[in-house]
């Protein structure tokens, strides 16, 4: 199953292209199968958000695409240039990772070095990929600081992690991220823990910087309100599994998926007038070691039937909208009318 | 200065004037003794019965250090707290007992508000058996009813908080807040540490508590969209005073302050049409050190409209035209669909 915007994409034109992976760790209590057969695709200069709750598994798609969890049993593929992450050694992963494709964390504090300079830090992400003196990479780390907008650059460059706020050590880190000019950034939670303004300051920054390079960004989020103002592509993910992809306006117009319905109705503003009571999903999600047979959401779906407690369900085109798959049994709607015309969504969004 | 009266004249149940809390710095050893963080600095405002009011701010705001001073954790540095028409500012240890069975807090983190070693029926009786409410003989009942009204299941009273999820600890920490039966219940962020379904729950629970037990509450978030859709009133914090309050819908739709119309446009709405016609005023650099605050309004160092009488003279909260109860500090209150003079973003 391939995943992408609306228009099928040469093979060419994608950055990152990920078949059927399943992640899964073991441990005492039993295996915790984390990752059950996800495939998606990034495209250049768009952005793919996988959605999830707590436990979604979207977070250790993410991670698993750098190798960061060596304990983890890996298998599928995720072609990237040419050639196959889950499959590379730990030595080749590691020229690609932060050259080619970098990652920005949700807790910048915790992701940067506390007794080193964030000049040197920038620097020394640098000077890991490429022969560069040190005169020259300081004053990279000096304008990639003013790139992101930190104010000062030249003498902020000398200062440590913590005397930089929570919006700036994002922006150091995104600077970080940028420094060799990666063709993917993949971003997990990258403002969760920040406030609104500065969210919506680090949000315009990764959309210039998508729009100036053409950068694939593949966004890990819980936050609908992010994804419905940044998102080309959304992917919602339930129990490890995609549940529903599809381009962002089709997926918040015309959810299919029961989960992704539910989403929605939890959120103040998402599903209709501010003040309207919430319809929350009941209950919990499933253990991750412990899977509900059939549908592993049918225990919370209020639509559920018998054959969801028995077979589970794969994606399948719903909607008539182009590249809009749900996996759920429930019958595809019919084809509705098309909404009025939307600029394309790269380009048409507001900055 | 004028108070923040409830809208729709309803009685006031809680009322701060001029509240200031100010916490003492430790200065490195070359530092100069003395500065202090100025958490909240004169706030007033006031709470009617039965109503929710919402308290919106960024990080370091003051406005969990208001919602404490309220409640009386914290000693008030100066200014007055009124609770049911009794001024309880200065009351001792043993007379606030009164009035905390009447205001109770819920926090944002469930995992660290509850103890591990304790069974959830416990931890749910420790206000009773404190404020000996009720007999030792009948109070697994009450306990077993109140797990019951926030939805756990009775059964699991014997359950330690490590059983639990995130939506589950929160709803045994609103079951503790209710045991006695409070009139003011004061939310910090009660829904912040939760999953997005789960949030849902939380709120929705709230909100039915309050019709089921005429509860009146103090919201703080933030999270503006879930405080619009819980609140009857908000008001917005920054540097520790107050710049707004008003009706929800009036707030949301005609911010007055420009620090309120710069965070009602920077906040993300679950909507590709509405994210897309948005329009943003990014704000510049960052919030002041609340030790060291501007001078004059204390927004006018990020502000676009900010002009010289801003830096120099302090604007009180004044009644809108057209509304005695939409309050605004600004000297130069926005008029409606007002657009941020061009300006380049840093």
């Amino acid at each position: 199953m391939t995943a992408g915007r609306a228009r099928p994409a040469a093979a060419a034109e994608v950055t990152l292209a990920v078949r059927d992976m399943h992640v899964s760790f073991p441990t005492p209590d039993g295996v915790v199968r984390a990752v059950r057969g996800a495939s998606f695709q990034v495209e250049p200069a768009s952005t793919l958000a996988i959605v999830g709750e707590s436990g979604s598994g979207k977070s250790v798609c993410a991670q698993t695409l750098l190798g960061l969890h060596a304990a983890a049993d890996v298998t599928g593929e995720a072609i990237f240039g040419g050639r196959d992450l889950l499959a590379m050694s730990e030595d080749a992963l590691r020229k690609v990772r932060g050259a080619q494709i970098s990652m920005i964390f949700q807790d910048p504090l915790t992701s940067l070095h506390p007794l080193h300079r964030v000049g040197w830090q920038i620097a020394e992400a640098i000077g890991a990929h490429q022969p560069i003196s040190r005169r020259d990479a300081r004053a990279r780390a000096i304008e990639l600081l003013d790139m992101v907008g930190i104010p000062r650059p030249a003498s902020r460059v000398d200062d440590y992690p913590h005397q930089f706020s929570g919006g700036m050590r994002q922006r150091a880190m995104i600077a970080m991220a940028l420094a060799l000019r990666p063709s993917l950034i993949i971003a997990d939670e990258p403002t969760t823990a920040l406030d609104a303004t500065v969210q919506a300051q680090i949000l315009q920054l990764l959309q210039e910087i998508q729009r100036e390079h053409g950068t694939a960004l593949l966004m890990i989020t819980h936050d609908l309100a992010v994804v419905a103002g940044l998102a080309d592509t959304v992917l919602v993910m339930y129990a490890g599994r995609p549940v529903e992809i599809g381009d962002r306006r089709t997926v918040y117009r015309t959810p299919h998926h029961p989960y992704t319905r539910g989403l929605l109705g939890s959120v103040p503003g998402a599903g209709g007038p501010i003040k309207k009571r919430l319809v929350p999903i009941p209950g919990q999600p499933p253990s991750l070691i412990q899977l509900p047979a059939g549908c592993p959401f049918h225990p919370r779906c209020p639509f559920a039937f018998d054959r969801c407690k028995t077979e589970e369900p794969s994606l399948r085109p719903v909607s008539g909208a182009g590249g809009h798959v749900s996996a759920c049994w429930l019958p595809a709607e019919p084809a509705r009318p098309a909404p009025p015309a939307q600029p394309p969504d790269a380009q048409g969004r507001q900055p | 200065m004028t108070a923040a009266n409830g809208a729709d004249g309803g009685r006031p149940l809680l009322r701060l004037t001029d509240v200031v809390k100010h916490f003492p710095v430790r200065q490195s050893l070359v530092g100069r003794g003395g500065a202090s963080v100025r958490a909240v600095d004169g706030v007033s405002l006031s709470v009617s019965e039965g109503e929710t009011l919402g308290i919106v701010g960024e990080t370091g705001c003051g406005k969990s250090t208001l919602a404490r001073c309220a409640s009386r954790l914290y000693p008030l540095t100066s200014g007055r707290i009124e609770f049911d028409g009794q001024d309880i500012t200065g009351l001792s240890r043993r007379q606030l007992r009164a009035v905390r069975r009447n205001v109770q807090m819920m926090f944002q983190d469930p995992f660290s508000s509850l103890n591990p070693r304790r069974r959830v029926g416990s931890i749910i009786a420790d206000p009773l058996v404190i404020h000996a409410t009720v007999p030792r003989a009948k109070l697994r009942a009450r306990v077993q009813e109140l797990m019951e009204l926030v939805g756990l299941n009775p059964e699991h009273y014997n359950r330690f908080p490590a059983d639990f999820s995130g939506g589950q600890r929160q709803r045994i920490g609103i079951a503790r807040a209710l045991g006695l039966q409070p009139k003011l219940l004061i939310c910090d962020e009660p829904v912040s540490a939760l999953d997005v379904s789960i949030q849902a729950q939380i709120i929705n629970l709230l909100a039915d508590l309050q019709d089921e037990l005429r509860l009146t509450y103090v919201f703080i978030a933030h999270d503006l969209s879930v405080v619009e859709h819980v609140s009857d009133r908000v008001a917005v914090m920054y540097l520790g005073k107050i710049v707004e309050v008003a009706e929800a819908e009036r707030l949301y739709a005609a911010p007055r302050h420009p620090y309120t119309a710069a965070l009602l446009s920077a906040a993300w709405i679950a909507d590709p049409d509405q994210a897309a016609a948005r329009e943003q005023i990014v704000l510049r650099g960052e919030v002041p050190s609340p030790v060291d605050p501007p001078s004059g309004c204390r927004f006018h160092t990020r502000c676009p409209w900010a002009q010289e009488r801003c830096a120099a003279e302090e604007p009180p909260l004044l009644p809108a035209p057209d509304a005695a109860s939409h309050l605004t500090a600004c000297h130069f209150p926005l008029a409606a669909g007002q657009k941020a003079p061009a300006r380049s973003v840093p």
